[in-house]
């Protein structure tokens, strides 16, 4: 009975310690929520952060829509959408916003004997594909744009997001910005009321459809594109190339975005111009509250972010995320020192860092 | 787990010769707590998504039931296409998945030898405990290649003059939906027109064959016609099943908000439309629209499974009162 009632404690001592060595030494672990889109990334850089510092970042990727509604609820202590919000809105919750990552979309295929870019398209093509004005592959208006490509007699089996999705709300943005009939019929958001096609779940669910329809025209994240190694096309930018989706082709987008005098920092990426520019390029945006209640965990999270934009830059690069250029990570930190404020007084130095406690 | 303390003999033997009275009252009042809750909780989610569907159901009126749109950018919904999609995947499931699953039946109780019966049986019910995104997955990569290939040009070609096979074979779409949707409900199906064939009183059925006839006459005449309102009750279980599938439909439907004759083309569903859209719902009509689709699903599917209970007290009633 002794020995039993021994082993049971040394049981709970270990349950016990089991269960302390998941609590942070750090005293306030913080909590984040929204958009899938970046959620692999932001998971990583959490992981890697806690390993270095003990920092305890956790985020729930919950959606868009979930995030704003738990930011506004005061439940989270930082929100993450593609969607930027605009000034107005961000005025009313007291909310600061600025950009951690940016991304592209590309769009993928399934043709047979082709290379990635081989097949050129423009805005305008893609638009009136996805309006259901051109249903072949064959059509004239693709062989203007290929001459010397032979192009299948198929018909194309357009593939969209079904789940609202920040990769949605990019490509219908961009199509809005090039083709006025898209604007007019049908418009740009999270999710939209396509004319034609087919809906797949997620990024994995649009490369699982083009991958396996033939003739299918789908448009992804591009590190999707990356690993399911879909045919990738090249589209027309602003400059008139034709851009093959590349690492520095989106890389261009971020370094040709005005960051400096956006409102809400919420900096366009779309259509930009540039010769090498991809045209369909956007930011995922953070939010948090402009007055901060409890300033060390209000450091600690900003630390975080600093280490996010700098030291995590590599790993996003990694992923398939485009890491912020110099003059953007520059202005973020910019805002920190401006707008961010616990009990009145800044949290982050004009030139980097927390601004240590006063005590 | 500590090991209770031996009770001394005297106490356990008092507590058999009077047993405490609360020990019942607690047992009955506990019992009925748990079935009320039930109730309570069913009360409770038609109450919420009233309230929260609200917004929707003031805006939108009864039109939302008849109105094709669904548009998030104008902030414009109907629900037909999503009911006319959930309904006509669930009714086609269930016209592909009866005669299979009758057939299950027909050979467990009737036909196969008893090494046979138990494996069988036992295969069947596996089927319904596969997690159905094993389903959707197993249906976009394995299946829906296979009808986009096949079976879809072989329909298109034979039967393409008929509305219901135009369209591009693109694999996933209404059909596919309807035939992962039927293989997910025959195990339900089959285990109730199992146990349903097994209350056939035996004498009828040896009478039956006493008089010379077949398996086929006696399973015609004598076993369908005993069981007929239990298999509707087994087919309305499948059905309410069907209904509120969700993940596998969404993976092979093709969640396209349009009505089409054509069982090629893709659909949508009012499970598969909530799957898909909820998280990245941001603007509250939105929202409310989507809740309030639920509260029709949910009208639906309780209706289905009432109707079922229904025919299943009746055919327990039947039984019970027929002479042997």
């Amino acid at each position: 009975m002794g020995a039993r009632v021994k082993k049971y404690r040394f049981l709970a001592v270990g349950l016990f310690m089991a269960l302390a060595s998941q609590v942070p030494w750090a005293q306030h672990p913080v909590h984040g929520g929204g958009a899938t889109f970046p959620f692999p990334l932001y998971a990583k850089w959490a992981y890697l952060y806690k390993a270095k510092t003990g920092f305890v970042v956790n985020y729930i990727s919950i959606g868009s829509g979930g995030g704003l509604e738990q930011i506004s609820a005061r439940t989270v202590d930082f929100g993450a959408s593609e969607a930027p919000l605009p000034e107005k809105a961000l005025e009313a919750e007291r909310l600061v916003q600025f950009p951690m990552v940016a991304g592209a979309v590309v769009l993928a295929a399934n043709l047979e004997n082709l290379k990635p870019g081989e097949l050129r398209l423009t805005g305008d093509v893609v638009a009136r594909i996805y309006l259901g004005k051109i249903t072949a592959w064959n059509d004239a208006s693709i062989r203007a744009l290929n001459p010397g490509l032979k192009l299948p007699d198929l018909p194309i089996t357009v593939v969209q997001r079904a789940d609202g999705s920040g990769s949605t709300w990019l490509f219908t943005h961009y199509l809005c910005m090039v083709s006025p009939e898209w604007a007019r019929s049908v418009g740009a958001a999270t999710s939209v009321r396509w004319p034609v096609g087919a809906g797949a779940k997620g990024s994995e669910g649009v490369s699982a459809f083009v991958k396996t329809l033939p003739g299918a025209l789908g448009y992804v994240q591009a590190a999707y594109a990356e690993q399911s190694k879909l045919l990738t096309l090249a589209l027309k930018n602003r400059d008139g190339t034709f851009v093959t989706p590349s690492p520095s082709a989106f890389k261009a987008a971020a370094d040709q975005a005005d960051w400096s005098r956006a409102p809400g920092e919420a900096a366009l990426l779309l259509d930009l111009p540039g010769e090498g520019t991809w045209p369909i390029t956007g930011a995922s945006y953070v939010l948090v509250y402009r007055d901060q209640t409890e300033s060390e965990k209000a450091a600690g999270l900003l630390s975080f972010f600093d280490w996010c934009l700098h030291d995590g830059a590599p790993v996003a690069a990694e992923l398939g995320y485009v890491p912020l250029p110099e003059g953007a990570v520059r202005r973020v930190e910019e805002v920190w020192a401006t707008q961010l404020k616990s009990g009145g007084k800044a949290l982050w130095k004009p030139a980097g860092g927390p601004v240590p406690k006063v005590k | 787990m500590a090991e209770p303390s031996p009770a001394p003999a005297e106490n356990r033997r008092a507590s058999r010769k009077a047993p405490a009275p609360w020990g019942d009252i607690v047992f009955k009042g506990s019992t009925t707590a748990f079935a009320f809750l039930v109730l309570a909780l069913i009360g409770t989610i038609c109450v919420v998504l009233y309230s929260k569907g609200h917004l929707a159901i003031s805006t939108f009126g009864f039109k939302f039931l008849w109105n094709t749109a669904w548009d998030p950018v104008r902030e414009d919904f109907g629900a037909l296409p999503s009911i006319f999609g959930t309904v006509v995947s669930s009714l086609l499931a269930i016209l592909i998945a009866t005669p299979i699953s009758i057939g299950i039946a027909v050979f467990l109780t009737e036909m196969a030898p008893p090494w046979l019966q138990k494996p069988v049986g036992l295969g069947v019910e596996m089927l319904a405990a596969v997690p159905s995104i094993i389903y959707g997955m197993w249906g976009l990569f394995i299946f829906a290649p296979i009808m986009a290939r096949t079976v879809q040009p072989w329909l298109k070609s034979t039967l393409g003059f008929l509305p219901l096979f135009q369209g591009i074979p693109m694999g996933i779409g209404m059909l596919t939906a309807a035939i992962i949707l039927a293989i997910m409900i025959i195990p339900f199906i089959a285990s109730v027109s199992r146990d349903v064939f097994s209350l056939v009183p035996a004498m009828a059925k040896e009478s039956a064959y006493g008089l010379g006839a077949t398996t086929w006459e006696v399973i015609r005449g004598v076993v369908i016609p005993h069981t007929r309102s239990g298999l509707v009750g087994a087919v309305f279980l499948g059905l309410g099943r069907a209904l509120g599938e969700t993940m596998a439909v969404t993976f092979v439907i093709g969640n396209a908000h349009r009505i089409s004759a054509s069982l090629l083309n893709p659909s949508n569903t009012i499970a598969s439309t909530l799957a898909n859209e909820f998280s990245e719902a941001t603007s509250p009509l939105y929202i409310s629209s989507l809740i309030e689709l639920g509260l029709i699903l949910f009208l639906i599917t309780t209706t289905i499974l009432a109707l079922a209970k229904f025919m299943l007290w009746r055919i327990e009633a039947q039984v019970k009162g027929a002479p042997r």
